[in-house]
């Protein structure tokens, strides 16, 4: 069931398209915004509130990185593995960030505080190495240490 | 944006890295365009204005804009059998790429001006700004411009005195690269899986909703009201004579640079001016490899091609394409075996699995670097990869992908075989020794 909440903001989103199905990622942001990732149980409940079967939505759900269909922590950080970043310094980071935190790529810490993913070009590769914390891009993170500073914005 | 200057689409940027505002856009002589075009330009005038620019695609493959739009079908004006759209593809997804970006942070309103006035040639009611969901910061600077137009009445109905009408609406993403090529974006947009449409039909004849569409990258979109303000012949010759096609183009560099970044110069600047020049040169204690001239699909070239001007033809004299225009160096501390397995786990990873060489071969191939990047490489290797690229390469797939994926790929093998072959005989990656 979607909360009241969350039916009133999909219907705010979807007035801007002339067809309910438009909305689906939109509307798949909101219940993630509200419950951390997309649960089976949220993904039927927009399904059925945009006359859309659930295969179908999920589809379309399976496709984003910036959907989750897997349970996050509080906190994602998305670390760019793409070409400007692999170029300058993205190993040393993300070794850094592995260390520090205690996972892996597609990992969330035992307190639930961050997960980390990786992730392609966030289009800011000529302040490389950059990682997003849920919806802030951060570059310019060589030497690695400078990640400190971002962590603690994010309890 | 002062006639004739040489930097219309930058140089009205504020210091600050502020959008600039309503007010800003208009003192600058925004906005002067479309209200020249609705009062005294047919949308057929709009259109071989640009035509007569030359104004080439800045998305990548550099088709004639004014060419594309005069695809649409049914004749002029917006009362002219149903309606039909325009989309600014704002995804820019390819790595090492950055430019739209820097314009939708910097002038929104530029970019809304351009897609009212490719609206008005093709008679499109409605708009979209498709938007990657990781451009957070343009995202905010386009939703004020919208509202900031829309109470203006420089959208919406009979805009500015006219009976001209468009509805503009941003559409915000979640990522994945395939959201940028033209009909995968048109299906992502219509609320389905973002995998390509076979061509043709082309988008501008049954595009969205089944209906004629025009997708133009956003660079492209914001050209259009400085061509109309100022007219074809100033726009050609923005370009300086160094290239045969018109206007300025942001270029950008990334990598072990003094001064990685982006410039707004006359197309046709060389690859080596942009490197050396505008970017410094490589950074201390760096030396210079090789470099992708338009992002992550593209061939690399060496330094006996920098003399090369970045334009769209002669790019190709040299092996590689224009692409975006924003270059990706590879310096000699960098492993070029891990930096093309960064590229190719880029391009499985983002694949949409609609075409067995892409689906199956990228996937082959990343786990063909790996084993090579670990020492665990043997010579035939080298040779499936160029039998790999071979396969990607144009003609046997429904999107450019997989091509894209190629092209590093081929030159890459090519250019730094003797890298490759240092990993196999010496069972480890040389570069991988650095703290001794
Ligand atoms: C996988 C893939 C991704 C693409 N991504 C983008 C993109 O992010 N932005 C873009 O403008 N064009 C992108 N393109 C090219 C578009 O398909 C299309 O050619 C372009 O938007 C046309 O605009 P233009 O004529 O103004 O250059 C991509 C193409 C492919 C095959
Ligand atoms: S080339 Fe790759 S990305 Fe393009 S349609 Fe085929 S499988 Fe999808
Ligand atoms: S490659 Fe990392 S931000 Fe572009």
């Amino acid at each position: 069931m979607l909360s009241d909440a969350e039916r009133r903001e999909i219907e705010e989103d979807i007035k801007a398209y002339a067809d309910r199905k438009m909305g689906c990622v939109g509307a798949l942001k909101i219940v993630q915004r509200h419950r951390g990732w997309v649960t089976d149980e949220a993904l039927k409940a927009v399904a059925d509130h945009l006359q859309m079967t659930p295969d179908e939505l999920d589809s379309v759900a399976t496709f984003y990185p910036l959907l989750f269909r897997r349970p996050v922590g509080r906190h994602v950080i998305l670390i760019c593995d793409s070409v400007s970043c692999y170029n300058v310094g993205y190993e040393d980071l993300l070794g850094y960030l592995t260390k520090r935190l205690g996972i892996g790529l597609g990992q969330t810490t035992e307190d639930g505080r961050f997960t980390l993913l990786p992730v392609a070009c966030l289009g800011v590769c000529e302040t490389a190495p950059a990682i997003m914390i849920d919806s802030d891009v951060h570059g310019g993170l060589e030497p690695p240490e400078k990640v400190e500073e971002l962590l603690k914005l994010y309890e | 944006m002062s006639d004739g200057s040489e930097r219309p689409l930058t140089g009205d940027f504020r210091s600050d890295g502020r959008p600039l505002d309503m007010g800003e856009y208009e003192r600058a002589g925004g906005y002067l365009a479309i209200r020249r075009a609705l009062k005294e330009m047919s949308p057929a005038e709009v259109m071989n204005e640009v035509k007569a620019s030359r104004l080439r695609g800045r998305g990548g493959a550099g088709f004639p804009t004014g060419l594309k739009w005069s695809f649409v079908p049914d004749g002029e004006g917006q009362d002219a059998a149903g309606p039909r759209y325009i989309i600014a593809n704002a995804d820019e997804m390819e790595p090492g790429a950055f430019k739209d970006r820097i314009l939708m942070e910097n002038n929104p309103h530029m970019l809304i001006e351009g897609l009212l006035l490719g609206a008005y040639a093709i008679g499109a009611g409605c708009a979209y700004i498709f938007l990657r969901g990781e451009y957070g910061r343009a995202a905010k600077a386009i939703e004020r411009a919208l509202a900031e137009a829309y109470e203006k009445n420089h959208l919406g109905k009979d805009i500015l005195g006219s009976d001209f009408s468009l509805e503009m609406r941003l559409h915000m993403s979640a990522g994945r690269y395939m959201c940028g090529e033209e009909t995968g974006l048109i299906n992502s947009i219509e609320g389905k899986r973002a995998i390509p449409r076979a061509k043709p039909p082309y988008p501008q004849v049954c595009g969205f909703m089944g209906r004629p569409t025009v997708v133009n990258n956003v660079e492209t979109l914001c050209n259009v009201p400085h061509i109309i303000r100022n007219g074809a012949e100033w726009y050609k010759g923005l370009s300086q004579k160094l290239s045969a096609d018109g206007g300025t183009k942001i270029y950008g560099a990334s990598g072990r640079l003094k001064r990685p970044g982006a410039w707004e110069l006359p197309l046709g600047t060389t690859a080596r001016e942009l490197l050396e020049e505008h970017a410094g040169g490589m950074r201390e204690g760096f030396g210079f490899r090789g470099l992708l001239p338009g992002g992550a699909s593209t061939e690399f070239i060496l330094e006996e091609h920098l003399d090369v001007r970045m334009d769209f033809d002669s790019v190709q004299s040299v092996g590689s394409r224009m692409g975006t225009g924003t270059m990706v160096v590879l310096d000699d501390r960098t492993c070029p075996v891990g930096m093309q397995l960064s590229l190719q786990k880029f391009f499985a990873r983002e694949s949409c699995g609609w075409c067995t060489p892409c689906r199956e071969g990228l996937p082959w191939v990343v786990h063909m670097l790996r084993a090579i990047e670990a020492g665990e490489g043997e010579m035939e290797d080298i040779d499936l990869l160029l039998e790999q690229a071979r396969l990607l390469a144009p003609g046997h797939t429904f999107c450019a992908l997989a091509p894209g994926a190629a092209e590093p790929l081929g030159s890459g093998v090519k250019y730094f075989r003797e890298d490759f072959e240092r990993h196999i005989r010496g069972k480890r990656c040389p570069w991988k020794i650095k703290s001794l």
